[in-house]
């Protein structure tokens, strides 16, 4: 191969190209990425970022140095609108054609936004450093009132930011318990009792109905409930979609993501995909999970590449998903693939100290683990996850 | 030189965490001990929390794998190495040189910095 055109700039995007010149790659190394900013980190913006404890230069995922050493080139601020397998090539939304042996897909997510929040001022989703500074600059001046819509990883971490702004935060779910389907309700549990216990008011198994607003700035959220929370700030963290638009058309499989083998690769033996943008089938679980972990857009690109490089599916996919979550000062940290059925065995510390290291069981072998702040042992239990079997094959 | 712990408070696998003017982590690899700087050159999560194995700690935020030998990282996300420190054992008690100890990797770092 010898051009590669790597579409994204992010975390997928920058691991991507690391991989490529770390596993021999000397050709042309071509960077698309509609962000006008070199790759930087996404995590903190929620947590110190939001807080205001750490700055721009600090989310930089690499220095100067290593970004002049993949000696690619950067088309920052360029939106990837086609992939043309017939004629080899990606066209810009510039009218720039990239000639490529190869593509690496890294367009990850977006946000969802809130229905009827269009034009409405003060409303708020956080995904780039730019939601991040606009988000941060009405969050410190005067002392709004926030409501937070949806209590996932990302909606609890700007509930906690807030209240640590000293803001009069409240979160609103739809499901009675959030995260129960994720971690199971005892666990579950352990993480939504977090809000209170900080000061943070909750309105959980509450739909929102209307966003209000007023001279085009918003007042309040009205509930189904009929409640009506004042707001000046409303900050939905209602999920995310994957950035597959610019690939209809292509041929690709999509299906909430760009469907690919076990090993990151799509229906095209010369496009791999990887992070959040990726659907990857798991020969261990017998189907496709996409993962919207920090964890996974680092370390995919490392099998994607070689299987790229290769022509061919030498290696899988296998580690287990992996992510961690900051909020009101405890570290959360999960592993594995788990049903809510699974047995819940606290295996150290306690719920109520809020630290503790919990094993997800099923036919008594441990397939997750949950900890609140307990790294150590959060590392150590990792690893002994027992690779899940084939439903089929264990009924 | 810092007094760190007796010898049996730290059994092989186990690590403990002293301040000096920098955090320092100090670890029992399976009967060795070995001292790096606790904060990961990634960001900022502390190493004495990490996995330990062989004599490897592995970063418990982002999984950087370092060297505890020569503090070198083994694999991304980290890229620079961390700061070994010279450990001692004296009358059953583990002393560890608060002055970092340069190493052949880092070393061959330092000079390329020189040179550059
Ligand atoms: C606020 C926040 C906090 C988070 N905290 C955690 C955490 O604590 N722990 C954890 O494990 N994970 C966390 N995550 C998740 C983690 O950041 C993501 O999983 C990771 O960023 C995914 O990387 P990616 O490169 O696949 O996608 P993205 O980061 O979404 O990057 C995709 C890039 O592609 C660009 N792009 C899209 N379409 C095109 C196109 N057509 N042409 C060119 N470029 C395009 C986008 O602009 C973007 O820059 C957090 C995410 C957010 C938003
Ligand atoms: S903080 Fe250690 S690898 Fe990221």
């Amino acid at each position: 191969m010898r051009t590669i055109t790597v579409v994204g700039g992010s975390l997928g995007g920058y691991s991507a190209a690391q991989q490529l010149r770390a596993q021999g790659f000397d050709g042309r190394l071509v960077v698309v990425g509609t962000e006008v900013h070199l790759p930087y980190d996404r995590p903190p913006l929620s947590k110190d970022f939001l807080k205001g404890q750490i700055g721009t230069a600090d989310l930089a995922l690499g220095e100067q140095q290593d970004f002049d050493e993949l000696e690619a080139e950067w088309r920052l601020g360029e939106f990837a609108a086609r992939l043309r397998p017939a004629d080899a090539g990606i066209e810009l939304y510039s009218g720039e054609q990239i000639g490529t042996d190869g593509v690496v897909i890294a367009t990850g997510a977006s946000t969802r936004v809130l229905p009827g929040s269009a034009g409405v001022g003060g409303v708020h989703t956080l995904r780039t450093l730019e939601d991040a500074q606009a988000l941060r600059e009405e969050l410190t001046t005067g002392r709004p009132n926030v409501v937070v819509i949806g209590a996932g990883f990302i909606g609890a971490e700007v509930a906690s930011s807030c209240a640590a702004l000293g803001l009069d935060v409240t979160i609103v779910e739809a499901a009675e318990l959030p995260l129960a389907r994720v971690l199971g309700t005892r666990l579950a549990s352990a993480c939504a009792a977090l809000h209170s216990e900080h000061g943070v008011a909750v309105r959980f198994g509450a739909g929102v109905e209307e966003l209000r607003s007023a001279a085009g700035h918003v007042v309040g959220v009205r509930l189904a409930t009929g409640e009506e929370l004042p707001a000046d700030v409303v900050v939905a963290g209602i999920g995310v979609q994957p950035n597959t638009g610019w690939l209809s058309g292509s041929g690709l499989s999509l299906h909430d993501g760009v469907l690919c083998d076990s090993g990151g690769v799509t229906d095209l033996s010369n496009v791999v995909a990887v992070g959040d943008v990726a659907r990857v089938f798991r020969p261990d679980l017998g189907r496709n999970v996409r993962t919207e972990h920090w964890a996974t857009a680092n370390g995919q690109p490392r099998i994607a590449v070689r299987n790229l490089l290769d022509g061919i599916t030498n290696e899988q996919h296998t580690d287990m998903p992996y992510f961690w979550s900051d909020q009101y000062g405890v570290r959360i940290q999960f592993a594995g693939f788990v049903h809510p059925e699974d047995d819940v065995r606290i295996i150290d510390g306690d719920i109520e100290d809020r630290c503790f290291l919990a094993q997800y069981e099923r036919d008594g072998r441990p397939v997750g683990v949950l900890a609140f702040n307990h790294p150590r042992g959060f590392g150590r239990a990792r690893r002994q996850l027992s690779r899940p079997t084939l439903d089929v094959a264990t009924s | 030189m810092f007094a760190v712990c007796r010898t049996e408070e730290l059994p092989p696998g186990e690590s403990a965490r002293v301040v000096a003017d920098v955090p320092i982590a100090v670890f029992n690899a399976d009967g060795e001990y070995y001292a790096v700087d606790d904060t990961c050159t990634h960001q900022d999560a502390s190493l004495s929390e990490g996995f330990l194995e062989g004599c490897f700690v592995e970063c418990p935020l982002h999984a950087a794998f370092f060297d505890l030998r020569t503090g070198m990282p083994t694999c991304l996300p980290a890229k620079r190495p961390v700061r070994t420190h010279a450990v001692t054992v004296d009358n059953g008690v583990i002393y560890v040189d608060v002055t970092p100890r340069r190493t052949a990797g880092q070393d061959a770092a330092l000079e390329q910095e020189s040179v550059a």
